[in-house]
């Protein structure tokens, strides 16, 4: 009989310290992916937890883990050659089709760039996807920031706006992800945009009522949520809320139906 | 085919099918009950008919005969995965209608919610027959007539138990052979026509009224009384919830397992994620997601009926004597409020 609950083992090709906290392991797998779906991630005698895919190609998949709990500290003492386990892929990612040839704008929160991470690259190689690109990224401080390389590389052809919350960096705003809303220009877009955003669910929260008052409706904006799992198949209910299941109808959602969902 | 049988013959019948199934019913544990003195009724493995506590409710529920409390998945010898091994023999469960309705909720989520089927539920639903106990009178807790779950005809057999005999239906053709030149009778088992206890579940009528009941004032009663022990959620027989854990043999680091427990939405700690954020950090807030689960959001997603089956024994056990029959009456006449208001 089929057991979904069992993982495959999968080599680790490759560990990458972005900050103190946040590595980005590569792994070998050849499981079907889609841009904003999860994988669950074990480690027998551990334990296992959900992580979204910050990117993925022919082969291979990277996810980059914040080390913050019993599973994922275990996680930061392996290295490139040793073994993960894992199932998936999980929920519903982000709906590129419907991004096509619309202005996208994107705005994380800390860790939330991970999310991401695989459509602004998507973006990034096919410059013709989609009509432009506005990122805004916000992180607490200098040492939380991940992904440098990439947001240097996507400087040259989005329009960026990189913040930390409250301290001064050079060629960096400073202040909050929800002061930098009203920069953008919804209405020089038309009707022709989509807005993508994630963090932490207070950052989403602000800046999702920021982009309503900015004029966004709320069917163009997507969120991405993050919710304790046990199973990640909609059996083992830590995930619900409302009558949606984050792992089954999520992670990914439409404003329309997030704004209502209360814990 | 109705029969009639009496305990002694009804035990050889037990032997007879004890080769090919376990039977498990509800068993009285004297002694073994919570406070000094009192009994505890739970499922159990029987071999004969006077085993089976028939009079009284069972504290628990029989979905713990298919998900136990605690159940082991997977076995771990450094970092090989062996799955664990369910019983040989086929399920010959004794339930009352609540318990039957309740088999439908727990085959909903574990084999059909989001297009998976969980194969430690599966290889045991599978092996599962089921002898209906009738239950024509019940208790002072119970409201299966407002949760439609009172009647069933989902039985191989049904049983009514009376003074050292039993009257049975058998509409399962593979137990026909165990009857064989046993008396038989007309019988047809009765069902309850009663509840003492009445449900006026509230129809929502959108989501801006759902919002201002999650808002209500009506939850933060609970923040006093509720002292969020789970007491509810691991005797109701529509919950499914579990945490997996993993952990190490003392004996051995390289060996342990993967073992899922029963969960509870009511104890704090139920959504808490690594790295510190949490949600629904009050008994009231917790509340209001068990009853809008049980009474609203579960219809809302599947379309058909409310998760519960009105056994009461959410309410048997609470330690605070907190009733799901009046909290949800209150959600009624809070709705109405909130509608009237908004008619205003």
């Amino acid at each position: 009989m089929n057991n979904i609950m069992k993982p495959t083992a999968c080599k680790i090709l490759e560990v990458i310290k972005e900050s103190i906290h946040e590595y980005t392991f590569k792994v070998a797998v050849d499981m079907k992916i889609e841009h904003g779906q999860f994988l669950q991630l074990s480690i027998p005698k551990i334990g296992e937890a959900p992580i979204s895919v910050s990117n993925f190609g022919d082969g291979w998949m990277d996810f980059t883990i914040r080390s913050v709990g019993k599973v994922t500290d275990e996680i930061f003492r392996k290295e490139a050659g040793d073994t993960l386990f894992l199932r998936g892929a999980y929920g519903k990612g982000w709906p590129v089709e419907q991004f096509k040839d619309k202005h996208m704008v994107i705005i994380t929160g800390g860790t939330g760039l991970a999310p991401v991470k695989s459509i602004l690259n998507l973006f990034y190689d096919q410059p013709d996807y989609v009509k432009s690109v506005t990122l805004i990224a916000g992180f607490k401080n200098e040492d939380s920031i991940i992904f440098k390389g990439d947001l240097d590389r996507w400087k040259e052809k989005f329009t960026t706006y990189y913040t930390l919350d409250k301290d001064q960096k050079e060629g960096w705003n400073t202040g909050f992800v929800t002061e930098f809303v009203s920069k953008v220009d919804f209405e020089k877009f038309g009707d022709d945009y989509e807005v993508v955003l994630v963090g932490p669910p207070p950052m989403m929260k602000f800046t999702g009522l920021e982009a309503v008052k900015c004029g966004v409706p709320d069917e163009k904006i997507w969120v991405s949520f993050e919710r304790k799992m046990s199973c990640a198949v909609g059996k083992c209910g830590h995930c619900r809320i409302d009558e949606v299941y984050v792992c089954l109808d999520g992670p990914v959602f439409n404003y329309t139906q997030a704004k209502y969902l209360v814990d | 085919m109705g029969y009639v049988i009496s305990f002694e013959e009804a035990n050889k019948i037990f032997a007879d099918l004890q080769d090919e199934y376990e039977i498990w019913a509800p068993k009285r544990f004297v002694g073994m009950g919570r406070y000094s003195d009192t009994d505890l009724i739970k499922y159990d493995k029987v071999s004969t008919v006077e085993e089976i506590e028939y009079m009284d409710k069972s504290d628990f529920p029989a979905k713990e005969v298919l998900t136990p409390i605690s159940e082991s998945m997977f076995y771990f010898t450094e970092d090989e995965f062996i799955e664990s091994k369910a019983t040989n023999k086929k399920l010959l469960i004794f339930m009352r209608p609540c318990d039957i309705h309740a088999q439908h909720h727990q085959e909903r989520i574990y084999l059909q919610n989001g297009g998976y089927a969980d194969m430690y539920y599966k290889r045991m639903n599978e092996k599962v027959k089921i002898v209906m106990m009738e239950c024509t009178v019940g208790w002072d807790t119970c409201y299966c007539i407002s949760m439609g779950a009172n009647k069933t005809e989902d039985y191989s057999m049904a049983v009514r138990f009376e003074d050292g005999q039993l009257r049975m239906d058998v509409k399962d053709e593979v137990f026909a052979p165990y009857f064989e030149e046993k008396e038989e009778i007309s019988f047809q088992p009765e069902y309850v026509e009663k509840n003492q206890l009445t449900l006026d579940i509230p129809e929502i009528p959108n989501k801006e009224v759902l919002t201002k009941l999650k808002n209500h004032p009506m939850w933060q009663e609970y923040n006093k009384r509720c002292i969020s022990c789970g007491a509810c959620t691991i005797a109701c027989s529509t919950c499914t919830c579990f945490t997996t854990t993993d952990i190490i043999y003392n004996e051995n680091s390289n060996v342990g397992e993967r073992k899922r427990t029963s969960a509870s939405c009511q104890i704090k700690g139920f959504s808490d994620m690594a790295g510190g954020m949490s949600f629904r950090n009050t008994a009231g807030d917790r509340m209001r997601y068990k009853v809008l689960h049980k009474f609203h959001d579960y219809k809302e997603r599947f379309k058909d009926y409310h998760m519960c089956v009105g056994c009461g024994r959410c309410i048997d056990r609470c330690p605070e004597f907190i009733s799901i029959v009046a909290a949800v009456n209150k959600m009624s006449k809070a709705v109405d409020e909130i509608v009237a208001e908004e008619n205003k």
